[in-house]
């Protein structure tokens, strides 16, 4: 029963059902570099998904789109700049570092340093919390218990 | 010792003040950076009349609206009320863009819902439209007597975008030197 259920869940799975787009390329280094491409470059319609994974319509078109200046032995750095003229920077899934974008690129920098002043200054609290004054005799009694031999263990 | 309750707490009113803000943002609404270069130029037939083409150089010197339409796009057919009580203000010239539409279907929901448009063009394909930049249907765009595109209305015009923003745009527009 288990068995035939994974065999369902395998023929209805949605990724199986994917179209597939057959694409042919003149060498695998383009083939490469279109499939770098269509998964760093976001999809508009289905914003939590990159190109190579989205099948709404506007990624099928962008991914043609990419498709042909891959041919058409365009760089990559051309076909991105190309995307972003027409869609600013929001098709990139890696951000380029700007003055817009530098506290994203630093900020968790920023938040790992606080943490460690925090750290830090909590040690040294601790510290200087755990060394209470003992008076002499109090000092004397404990090096008495600590060196008599009964208390030692054998 | 008791003020040091108060740093989570603190942290907390922080946070829920940036969710807050995040909650009034869209992130569907991806701005266009077209904004204020040259509209894409494009050449393609016009609906009524294939062997015509339009091509937005045909309108230098005007200010006009590109409209992104089709007949599939549920919310156009709402739109479409808007637009055409713009193009019946006869303040701006509106051109359609049909965008990956069937010509025939395209035809027949201008016919039962009326023309706005003083032309239509079938971007079969959607090439026009990717280098516009349009992801997604319906889309305005509001290009000045120079080329440049000043204002994109993403999803469809309503009246307010009309009376805030558009119309005054228009207006403006229309004072500048071509």
């Amino acid at each position: 029963m288990m068995r035939w259920f994974a065999v369902l869940l395998v023929l209805f799975s949605t990724a199986l059902q994917a179209r597939i787009e057959t694409h042919v390329f003149a060498s695998p280094e383009d083939e490469e570099r279109y499939q770098t491409l269509t998964e760093e470059l976001r999809c508009l319609v289905c914003q939590n998904q990159n190109l190579a994974d989205s099948n709404a319509e506007l990624a099928q078109d962008l991914r043609r789109q990419t498709y042909e200046m891959v041919q058409a032995g365009k760089s990559n750095e051309e076909i991105v700049a190309y995307m972003v003229q027409r869609y600013g920077d929001f098709v990139l899934y890696r951000p380029p570092l700007r003055s817009t974008t530098m506290l994203l690129w630093i900020g968790p920098f920023i938040i790992l340093g606080i943490g460690v002043l925090i750290l830090l200054a909590f040690i040294r609290r601790r510290g200087r919390e755990q060394a209470p004054a003992m008076s002499a005799e109090e000092i004397a009694r404990a090096e008495s218990l600590l060196n008599n031999p009964r208390n030692k263990n054998p | 010792m008791k003020k040091r309750f108060l740093i989570p707490f603190g942290l907390f009113a922080v946070l829920v003040v940036f969710l807050g803000i995040g909650l009034t943002l869209d992130p569907r609404e991806v701005p266009s950076p077209l904004i204020d270069k040259a509209a894409p130029p494009f050449e393609l037939p016009t609906l009524h009349n294939p062997a015509a083409t339009f091509t937005p150089q045909d309108m230098r010197g005007k200010v006009w609206l590109l409209n992104v339409w089709a007949s599939w796009c549920t919310s156009c057919r709402a739109e479409h009320l808007v637009i055409t009580d713009l193009a019946d203000t006869g303040e701006v010239e509106i051109i359609g863009l049909n965008y990956k539409d069937q010509p025939g279907d395209a035809l027949d929901w201008l016919s039962k819902l009326g023309n706005p448009y003083i032309a239509s063009v079938s971007d079969l394909q959607g090439r026009a439209g990717l280098d516009w930049g349009v992801y997604g249907v319906p889309e305005t765009f509001v290009i000045d007597k120079q080329g440049l595109i000043r204002y994109k209305q993403i999803g469809p015009v309503t009246k307010e975008a009309v009376a805030d923003k558009i119309l005054p745009l228009v207006r403006q527009l229309k004072g500048e030197a071509s």
